[in-house]
């Protein structure tokens, strides 16, 4: 298990490489100058060309990127290129509001989800089961942006139980943390509660059909014990590989959610950074993204060998 | 127990509206609990976008000057009406040859590091901003030299001849503004970002609450001396009575809404157009245009690249436009737009229609037509850059196009996001190396209300023109001859000519004036007119 996990750690080191070389050059061929957009409507050519001297814009590519990669292995992500604030800190004061959504919006949709999808394949074809279904099939088609307003509508100024928008730290209050990360969180829980009741349900399914199931029962066994011990324990990895993904499609960044109710996440720091081709942001948000995506991955995979025993890794 | 039973047990009608009820009242009471104690101090503004570059002599960017009013003073302000105002100099002299300006700076200006303003700030100061800014740049063709004067309050500048713009240029209101720095600032190259915040003025900034897309944040300086006079626009007595004014990011609109709405921000910069019906319905809102001048919105033909290198072709594109059909589109409601020909901005002194009659009145089809019959038009694709990302720039282009289309011209409109556009349109290439031949923009009216600061009506070609590059020779001699000029007579004569020239040779046409008015919270007062939004004098009960 130790060297697998080594293993996959190494592999992961030529991916996150090949990563940074392809959003390098992208961002290089893609039209859009930085220094034409700090300069602004009046700058001459040759203020231009001082700019993009001094942003080191006019060296040659391979030497830009070494730069960066030397930089990179010395722990420097680089500087804003607008703001010229460092990238570690941009990242880092979007990190809470990100990992905070991430955290409540998967851990609620956990809570609820996965017993409604027990409960739906349990009492498959009753009105309970037709009732999650339409509930997933709702939270897959309603976009987020629409939940989202109504959520606002609702509960921010009609009923006024909520603020419209805004994060607080939590260290700034607990109360008022979960005050404003609570409308957020609940829209996209109905987009994860769709997605996680639904592969529950259907892994349930095909578990509750199989011998050991029936054994479990004629053994007299109850049927919570039956259903959470026996059959949503054997159906866990298809689960367990949604949540992580769905975790890691949050941290990425839900750039409409958190501009709907302006939480200052990953998401919009990437959108803002593509926007005014802040590369060293951009180049930044992508290699942890990936990096994100392989460390659960990675996590996913051991989740798996924890909760089936069956699997092993050489 | 199952599942069911569970479920059913815990699901009574009456407990969850109970619970229901006292979380909608926690919940109320967190909200209270987190404003109260802020509401008496804070400003909470959203502006049109985010602050990004800090520097207001680097950019010309609006958030970056309207920044620099924040901690920045200037030596003279335009007042309300149009009035350059002294506002950091108590007052100046002109020899009787208009050779030597000197100026004696009020007492008490400090900088936010404890530093008194001397001279010397000021001389580093007005340099750096004169290699940056066009107005500058003239200024600084007629300046022998600039120093501090015979005490550490004044400041001098020596003239090679006479100029008749001094006053007016360091009164400039809009980007880029000729803000004072220390010289430590100052001194840092034109093309690099100053590495403090540190003016005079009346908010200090707080670099520590700075997060770029986030939200910015300004803190009273006490130690600013006002004026005595009122204020007005950007003159006056710039008394801050907020304690904190916080400029909060919002990129949705709807949410912004929703937020004025309810209380959470005070003041809205730039509400768009189809959301003012829904803030002017609301009592406890004030929706009012603060900027008289308002926007003007151009098109702009590159005179590089063929066909439109010919005049007549440039100027069948502008005949074929109507300037309502423009504003329709991109503003809709008359009384928040303007038809107006004048390039240096209707009800200002220098404004005139002269040139621009197919334009206003929508009738042009026809010259246009007969225009491209002339030039022998070969039905050469025109390609218009046509930003799709910001609101106020995609739909001018689109109705541009159709109306060249009408007219004859075949378009090639190529959708694109705006920071492409600023990139592409600084490139002199032809058309097959990816060149272009229109974009449309918008220009606030303070930034083109003079043939000075107005960049499209500059004609110095490919060394030193503005992106479209026009080579008018002609056009330079009447601004240089606007530049020395002594009456607002001659000025209005010269300002004249130059348009109808800009005019002839199809430089640029101002396709539309609209404005954007801003909304704010009643529980303020003291909301200032002027080319950019000032938040001095605000008091919030």
């Amino acid at each position: 298990m130790y060297v697998y996990i080594l293993k996959r750690v190494l592999a992961a080191i030529p991916v996150m490489g090949f990563v940074a070389l392809f959003v390098f050059l992208l961002l290089r061929l893609t039209p859009g100058d930085p220094a034409a957009i700090i300069a602004g409507d009046t700058a001459t050519p040759e203020q231009l060309e001082a700019i993009r001297t001094s942003l080191g814009l006019n060296d040659p590519l391979a030497v830009q990127f070494f730069n960066w990669i030397s930089q990179l292995l010395r722990g420097d992500f680089g500087t804003s290129i607008l703001s010229g604030k460092p990238v570690i800190e941009l990242i880092a004061d979007r990190m809470e509001p990100t990992i905070s959504l991430a955290l409540t919006t998967i851990i609620l949709s956990v809570l609820i989800a996965v017993p409604l999808g027990v409960i739906a394949a349990w009492k498959q074809g009753t009105l309970i089961d037709r009732f999650v279904m339409l509930l997933s099939v709702l939270g897959f088609s309603v976009p987020v942006f629409v939940i989202g307003y109504l959520m606002i509508s609702l509960f921010s100024m009609q009923l006024g139980w909520f603020p419209v928008q805004g994060f607080r730290p939590i260290g700034d209050g607990v109360g008022d943390f979960f005050h404003r990360i609570a409308l957020p969180t609940f829209t996209l829980t109905l987009l994860y509660i769709a997605l996680i009741a639904r592969i529950t349900r259907t892994s349930m399914l095909e578990i509750l059909g199989d011998d050991y199931v029936r054994t479990a029962r004629a053994k007299g066994l109850p049927e919570t014990r039956v259903l959470m011990h026996h059959a949503l324990r054997n159906c866990s990895v298809p689960i367990i590989t949604v949540i992580g993904i769905g975790f890691a499609l949050i941290i990425s960044g839900v750039v409409v959610t958190e501009s709907v109710f302006n939480l200052p996440g990953l998401g919009r720091l990437t959108v803002d950074a593509v926007l005014s081709r802040d590369y060293p942001v951009i180049q930044a948000v992508i290699l942890l993204a990936s990096l994100i995506y392989v460390v659960i991955n990675l996590l996913i995979d051991i989740a798996y060998v924890l909760l089936d025993p069956r699997i092993r890794y050489a | 127990m199952n599942f069911t039973t569970s479920l059913k047990s815990t699901s009574t009608g009456l407990r969850n509206a109970l619970r229901s009820t006292l979380f909608g009242v926690t919940m109320a009471g967190f909200a209270l609990m987190s404003t109260a104690a802020e509401a008496q101090q804070t400003l909470r503004v959203v502006m049109h976008s985010d602050l990004r570059v800090l520097d207001p002599i680097l950019t010309t960017a609006y958030m970056s000057r309207n920044h620099g009013y924040m901690i920045f003073d200037t030596l003279y302000a335009l007042d309300a009406d149009l009035v350059p105002q002294p506002q950091m100099v108590d007052s100046h002299t002109v020899s009787d040859d208009g050779l030597v300006y000197t100026f004696t700076l009020r007492e008490g200006l400090m900088f936010h590091d404890g530093a008194p303003v001397t001279g010397e700030d000021v001389a580093a100061s007005i340099a750096r901003w004169g290699t940056r800014d066009g107005m500058g740049q003239v200024l600084m063709s007629f300046v022998d030299s600039m120093a501090q004067g015979a005490t550490p309050n004044e400041f001098v500048i020596n003239l090679k001849q006479p100029y008749g713009l001094v006053i007016d240029s360091l009164a400039k209101p809009s980007s880029n503004v000729p803000f004072i720095m220390p010289k430590r600032l100052a001194e840092t190259p034109s093309t690099e970002p100053i590495p403090e915040q540190i003016g005079s003025g009346p908010f200090k900034w707080s670099d520590a609450e700075f997060q770029p897309g986030v939200r910015a944040v300004y803190e009273k300086n006490t130690d600013y001396v006002p004026r005595s006079e009122a204020a007005s626009a950007a003159a006056g007595g710039k008394v801050a009575n907020m304690d904190r004014v916080e400029w909060v990011v919002m990129a949705d609109d709807q949410t912004a809404l929703n937020a004025l709405l309810a209380g959470e921000i005070d003041y809205w910069e730039q509400p768009p157009a189809d959301l003012l019906p829904i803030l002017s319905a609301n009592p406890d809102l004030t929706v009012k245009n603060l900027n008289a001048l308002g926007f003007q919105t151009i098109m702009r033909p590159n005179t590089l690249n063929a066909p439109m290198d010919d005049p007549r072709i440039r100027n069948a594109a502008i005949a074929s436009v109507n300037q309502k059909d423009v504003l329709d589109a991109l503003v809709g409601t008359p009384e928040l737009y303007n038809i107006c020909g004048a390039m240096f901005v209707c009800d200002t002194p220098l404004a005139t229609n002269v040139g621009s009659e197919t334009l206003t009145a929508g009738n042009g089809i026809e010259k246009a037509k007969a225009l491209l019959a002339e030039a022998g038009y070969d039905g050469t694709p025109i390609v218009i850059m046509h930003p799709t990302d910001v609101a106020s720039l995609r739909s001018q282009p689109v109705v541009v196009a159709q109306a060249m289309r009408d007219a004859g011209f075949v378009v090639d409109l190529q959708a694109m996001d705006w920071q492409t556009l600023v990139g592409k349109r600084a490139s002199q290439a032809s058309i097959a190396d990816g060149g272009w031949h229109m974009f449309v923009t918008n220009w606030v009216g303070a930034d083109v209300f003079n043939p000075l600061v107005n960049n499209m009506v500059n004609g110095k070609g490919k060394d030193g023109g503005w992106f479209g590059w026009p080579d008018v020779p002609q056009i330079e001699e009447l601004r240089t001859a606007y530049a020395t000029s002594q009456s607002l007579d001659e000025q209005k004569a010269l300002a004249e000519q130059i348009q109808t020239i800009a005019f002839e040779e199809g430089m640029y046409a101002p396709i539309g004036q609209y404005f954007v008015p801003t909304a704010w919270s009643n529980s303020l007062s003291g909301v200032l007119d002027g080319p950019a939004p000032f938040f001095w004098n605000i008091s919030k009960e």
